[in-house]
Parts: structure tokens; sequence; C-alpha cells
């Protein structure tokens, strides 16, 4: 008796396990269109104060999912009548990346909004885009923000993605290691100042004036962004082996040969090697984009008050200083059952001054509307002027208007490979000829 | 035995209707025994497999499938290819020199009666086997820092060695891939040869110390023959880990990005092509190609061993 109870027991247990993925299915896909039912339903009394409708996002960083969360609440404070709640997800980098194009491939499971990094947008764009077009919640604010950060994520005139921050370039001078060598930052204009100032860095504390990345693109794309150069052209065509990218990777091999620079530890700024090399005083400066604060102030807590955010160094007098760099693009999908509301939301939260001064003040980021850079909030202090004084968008002011448009194209992944693996390890570990690194480089991907 | 008794014991029984007799029927019972097997290989396998050969002669967008022909098969002759093909295969390789003798050593030793603290060797040995690779990879990459900081730098500095970038050279980041295999795999592969070991019937050593074989003697006539079976299947599933590597590189050099491609192996660069790239026509081409090559690679060795003699 017994055992024949066991057998079943068995046998329903292994039939609920092989059925168990049907069933699931079958119970979201009803529930999914309760969800729609109740929304149509809901739409026609809308005067009274409606039932909030869901919106799912998911995104790579969990600060951006605190604000968003609290936009949300900001959203519905502004709008009674078409409360949402927000159920934010954050997910792993990749893991959010893979599972959002599987989703949009497969036409099914995506949310309705995602936060999309810049390198891994072009993937989106591929074939028919599965995102909603933004156009008009964009279009309005043309002239609000910086251009450049809607168009990054554009394709045939219509706009997918909205940026968090421009990215500027900034250089982060450690104004201690500067003061032994009787070097003043302001003084360094162009980056043959900053060789000579690398020099005397060198002579004076035996630290050299700052790091590459071999296994990253950010020591490399500003500075041929600053010259008007890029990876790809505006025809989205390979250049990345031109003139003035070889030039620029000669000059970041000299300093290599002249033991100004060296390889960051660990092959990036976001190494754990490098975060303790900086922290403990070993470099004078870094060149990275101005969402690279945050990395201070997480992982370098004993540069506090020791560093100076100035503009990068020219290529000549004159030249730009900056160079939009990095970002996250927030993107409505079209499977989202309310894209409407969705893309008001975020239109709300990244396009709006009140969203803009909360990016500023929660996260860090230069955000992309210039009107509010001058607005009081940006001025209150708050850890990031605890930590690097209180001038920070005085900085940013100055080079506003000196950022080139980076070109984001189908090929824009693979350059980006090419340059993280063989590119810069190649030309600042092994100091092989840059041309005909750029050269390979350029080929393999064309 | 008892199972018998059972299903002919259930005639006898009040008949509650034909569901639940069903479960005892001679003719039905075994597929539904299988069948937990057999549907969760056609969902989970056999689709995927049979769509994945039909993807990789597509090229796959969003909105916009097309077939290509063998477009995708003409791109995999490119030097990355060629590069995650060679990682694989030395890894594959070393981790084989490495996988079977030293685990099948560890074995004998603690199988031996003389050796003593065995459980506690045992249970240390297969830790590893535990912990998440994720885990482990992170820790390693700290252990193999490049900075004079570092625990291995450290200790090399013990030695008056200079700090070494450990993650830039070829040889040794291959190096710290198969230390960080042997460290996750010894235990497991302990186990099996453990196993097969106690099935060795003690007769034959006490007969061959009659004879008086010595112990090497024991070991090479008695113990490796019987011990062939584990040995082929323990070479058969490192020859298949060791092509289908991807977690391991992937942690230790923090991201699917290695300089010049040292780390990168032919998942990696599946999973660069295909998810990273969105290429998902040419990833299902080197997919495809892959599994071309550890099926040939398993059927030569194999055929090799005698194992498809059995069934004659």
């Amino acid at each position: 008796m017994r055992k024949r109870l066991l057998i079943l027991l068995t046998l329903v247990l292994i039939a609920t396990t092989v059925l168990a993925g049907c069933s699931n299915n079958s119970n979201n896909a009803s529930n999914s269109n309760n969800g729609t039912n109740a929304v149509n339903d809901k739409k026609d009394p809308s005067t009274d104060s409606a039932k909030p409708t869901k919106l799912v996002l998911w995104t790579f960083n969990a600060l951006h999912q605190t604000f968003y969360e609290a936009m949300a609440v900001k959203w519905n404070e502004n709008n009674p009548d078409k409360p949402i709640t927000l159920e934010a997800t954050t997910y792993p980098y990749d893991d959010m990346h893979n599972s959002l194009l599987v989703a949009l491939q497969a036409g099914t499971g995506a949310p309705d909004l995602a936060d999309i990094e810049i390198s891994k947008f072009a993937n989106y764009l591929k074939g028919e885009p599965q995102l909603a077009e933004l156009n008009d919640v964009v279009e309005p604010e043309l002239s609000n923000i910086v251009q450049s950060r809607v168009d990054i994520y554009a394709k045939d005139g219509k706009y997918y993605g909205i940026d968090f921050h421009i990215g500027a370039a900034v250089i982060y001078y450690n104004t201690e290691l500067l003061g032994k060598a009787n070097v003043n930052a302001d003084d360094i204009k162009t980056w043959a100042d900053f060789e000579e100032a690398g020099k005397k860095v060198l002579a004076a504390t035996g630290k050299v004036m700052t790091t590459i990345e071999t296994g990253d693109q950010w020591s490399f794309w500003p500075l041929i962004s600053q010259r008007g150069s890029d990876f790809l052209d505006k025809d989205k065509k390979v250049i990345l082996d031109s003139q003035a990218n070889i030039d620029t990777l000669t000059y970041l091999q000299n300093l290599v040969k002249e033991k100004i620079a060296v390889g960051a530890p660990g092959g990036g700024h976001h190494a754990e090697e490098y975060y303790g090399f900086m922290n403990s005083g070993e470099s004078a400066s870094v060149f990275m984009p101005f969402w690279y604060m945050g990395r201070f102030l997480e992982y370098m807590p004993d540069l506090k008050g020791k560093i100076a955010i100035k503009p990068m160094p020219a290529w000549e007098a004159g030249g730009f200083r900056s160079a939009g760099m990095g970002g996250t693009g927030t993107v409505v999908t079209k499977q989202s059952k309310n894209i409407d509301l969705a893309k008001q939301f975020a239109a709300f939260s990244k396009l709006s001054k009140e969203g803009n001064i909360e990016i500023w003040k929660q996260l860090g980021f230069d955000p992309i509307r210039t009107d509010v850079w001058d607005s009081p909030e940006l001025k209150e202090a708050n850890k990031f002027s605890d930590y690097f004084g209180d001038n920070i968008f005085d900085t940013l002011n100055e080079i506003k208007d000196e950022i080139n448009a980076v070109n984001i194209g189908e090929l824009t992944p693979a350059a980006s490979d090419v340059v993280k693996t063989q590119v810069m390890t190649r030309a600042i570990i092994d100091l092989e000829d840059p041309a005909k690194v750029l050269k390979d480089a350029a080929d393999s991907i064309k | 035995m008892d199972t018998k008794l059972t299903v002919n014991a259930s005639p006898s029984k009040p008949q509650s209707g034909f569901w639940s007799s069903l479960p005892y029927s001679k003719k039905v019972a075994p597929y539904i025994l299988v069948s937990p097997f057999i549907i969760s290989f056609l969902i989970f396998f056999a689709y995927p497999v049979v769509n994945t050969v039909i993807m990789s002669f597509q090229e796959i967008l969003p909105g916009q499938v097309e077939f290509v022909g063998t477009a995708n098969y003409e791109k995999l002759s490119n030097a990355q290819f060629y590069r995650a093909m060679y990682n694989s295969a030395i890894y594959t390789i070393l981790t084989l020199l490495v996988l079977i003798p030293v685990p099948l050593i560890f074995a004998v030793f603690l199988n031996s009666k003389t050796m003593r603290f065995t459980n506690f060797f045992r249970s240390t040995l297969f830790i590893p086997a535990l912990t998440s690779v994720v885990v482990a990879g992170t820790i390693f990459r700290l252990i193999f820092g490049e900075l004079p900081g570092s625990l291995l730098n450290e200790f090399l500095g013990l030695f008056d060695i200079a700090p070494v970038a450990f993650k830039q050279s070829a040889g040794i980041s291959m190096f710290v891939m198969v230390t960080l295999a042997t460290w996750r795999w010894v235990g497991i592969n302990i186990i099996y040869f453990l196993s097969g070991l106690q099935n060795i019937p003690h007769e034959l050593y006490e007969s061959a110390e009659i004879d008086g074989a010595n112990a090497m003697d024991k070991f090479i006539k008695i113990t490796l023959p019987l011990l062939k079976p584990v040995t082929i299947y323990v070479l058969t599933i490192s020859i298949y880990g060791g092509f289908a590597m991807f977690t391991e590189s992937y942690m230790l050099f923090a991201g699917n990005n290695s300089p010049k491609d040292i780390g990168l192996t032919i998942v990696g660069y599946i999973y660069k092509s295909g998810i990273q790239k969105n290429e998902l026509g040419f990833g299902s081409a080197i997919g495809i190609t892959l599994l071309g090559i550890v099926l040939v690679i398993n059927v030569i060795q194999l055929k090799f061993f005698g194992l498809f003699r059995k069934e004659d």
C-alpha cells in the first residue's frame, strides 16, 4: 500500500516538474491578459482617481533603480489622474542586456522601460528596432538639452533613447602630487603641456603622471573625439586607422616610453588593482568622464579633498577640451502595453527640469539639460561637493560647447571590442607600432 | 522483487478506474517513467540543436530573419576564431594532463588503508567543487593580481622574484586558468576514481601479493586496467568540459575581454558574437562547429578505447 502511494506521489511530482514550464506560461499569459483588460476598463473612468498602472523597468545599476523609484513617487504626486506603480529591478550588466536582447528578439517578455548602456545600444537598433520611438517627447525639449546625447540613440531620424548625462570627459588631478612637483593644474592647457608637467612630476616624486587603460576604451576614445575623430565616421564607416587616431595612440605610447604614464594596473580604471594604486597616490591624474566621480567616492576615500576636476588638455591651444563619453539610454519597448504612459514617465524622469536636478543630486551625473546647470539646487552641498570642492559645475560650464558628438553605428560594439582587446594592449604594453596596430584592428572589423 | 509483488497484487485490489491502473500497466509504465527524460530532452536539447542548425544559416535581426546560405560559416575563418580554438584546445589538453593522473593518484592514496586522516583529506579536496565558479574566479583574480601587494606576488617576493603581471601573458594566464580548473575539479574526479577503486575486488590484490607483487606492480597491473571504464568516462566529460569552458576565463578577466584575446575560449567567442554583438546567426555557426569538433574528438577517443565493441 505504502509503496503504491509512494509510486503515485513520485509520478505526480515528476509530472508537475515536467509540466511546470507549460502551466507557468499559460498562467502568465492569462495574467497579462487580465492586466490589459484592467487597463482598458480603467481608461474610460479615468477622471476618478484611477487605479495605478504597473510599469516594469529593468536597469543594471542599483543607483539608477533608486533614482527611478524616487521619480515614480514624484510622478504620482504630480499626476494623480494617471498614477503608476513602478516595478524596477536591477540585474547584473550583462544579464540585463542579454535578457532584454533575447526578449526583444523573441517578441515576448520585455519590460515597459529599460536602461541600455551606450556601447550595447547599437545591438538594439539592428534590423527593425523593437523600441518605441520617442520623438514626440524628445523634440519639444531639443533646445534645452545637449542634442548629441539623444542623437547617439537615434536611427533614421527617430530617437529611441534618452541619456542620463553628458558624460563630459574631464581630468582629475591629484593636487598633492602636482604640488610636490610645483605644477599648477590650471597651467596645463594642451596635451604637450601635460607631457611636460608629467616629466616634472616624475622627476620630483618618482610617480607617474597618469595611467592608460589597456583593457578598456576611456583613455583613447575621448582623446580622438576631442580632435574630431572617432571609431566610425558620420556614415558609420570604420575610420579606426585614421591619421588622427594614429597620432593619438602614438602620443599615448610616448608617454609610456618616457615613463610618464603606465598601463592602468588591472587593465583599466575600474579594476580593484587600479583603485588601490590611485588611492595610495601612485598616479598624479586620471582622465575619465564626469560619471567617474562616483568611483572616487566609493573606492578611493583617501583622496578626499586632494582631487581637482579640470577640463581635459586640448590638442592645440583653443581646441576642444572635452568629449561626451559613455551613457545610458532609457528606452520604451514596443512590447509595452502602455507605451504612451511609459514614454511620459521616461521623459519626466530624464528630460524634465525636476528629473535633471535629481540626476545630479542622487547620481552625481552631469545632466543633459544645460539650463539646470546654473540652478541653485546644483550649488547645494552634497557628497560630491564634499569630496571635490564646490565649483564642480564651473568646470562643466566652461566646456559644455566643446563636445563633439560621437558616431554610434552597428559596428560600434565590434570597434569597441577590438580597442579593448587588441589595440590598447599591443600599443601600450607591447609597444608595437601604433599605425600597424590600428590598421590591423580596422581591417579585422571592416 | 518487492515491486513485482506490488504489481501482481494490484489487480486484486478494487479497481479505481483507468488512470489509477495506468502506472501499473506493463506496457504504459515504462513510457511514463522515461517520459520526463524524453520530454526534457526534446524540449531542452533536441529542439535547440535543430534550431541552432537552422539559425546558423540565417541572419537574425529583430523583425528581419533571412537565410544567408553558408555566409556565417565563411566568416569563421578569422584570427579571433582561431585564437579561441587554440586557447580551448590548449586548455583542454592541459586539463586532461592534470585532471586525470592527479586525482587518480590521490584516489589511490585515499583508498589506501595505511593512509591516515582520509576523511579529512576527502572533504578538503572536495569542498572547492561546491563553491561557485563566480566566487572562486573573483578570488583567483585577486590572488593573481598584478600589484606587488597581491597574494601571489607577495609570496614570490619572499623569494626575491619581481611582481608578475599574470593576466598580461598568454602562458601565465593559461596556467592560472588550469590552476583554477584543477583546484575546482580534482575533488570531483577523485570521487569518480574512488568509486571505481572500491569496485575492484580485494581478492585480486591478495592473490597478487601471494605471487610476490609489490605495490607498484599491483597499481600498474591491477588498479589501472580495472579503472579503465571510469577513466574513459572522466576523459570524455573532461574533453567536453575543456571545450565548454567559459566562466573561469570570464571571471578571471572580469568580463569577456582579455588582452589580445589570451583568455578567449570558443564558448566565450559564441557569447561575444551571438549576444554581445547581436549576431545570433554567426554565434550559432560557431556553436555548431564546436559541437562538431567535440563530437569528432569524443567518437575517435571512444573508438580508440574500444567502447563501441562491447555492443556486439
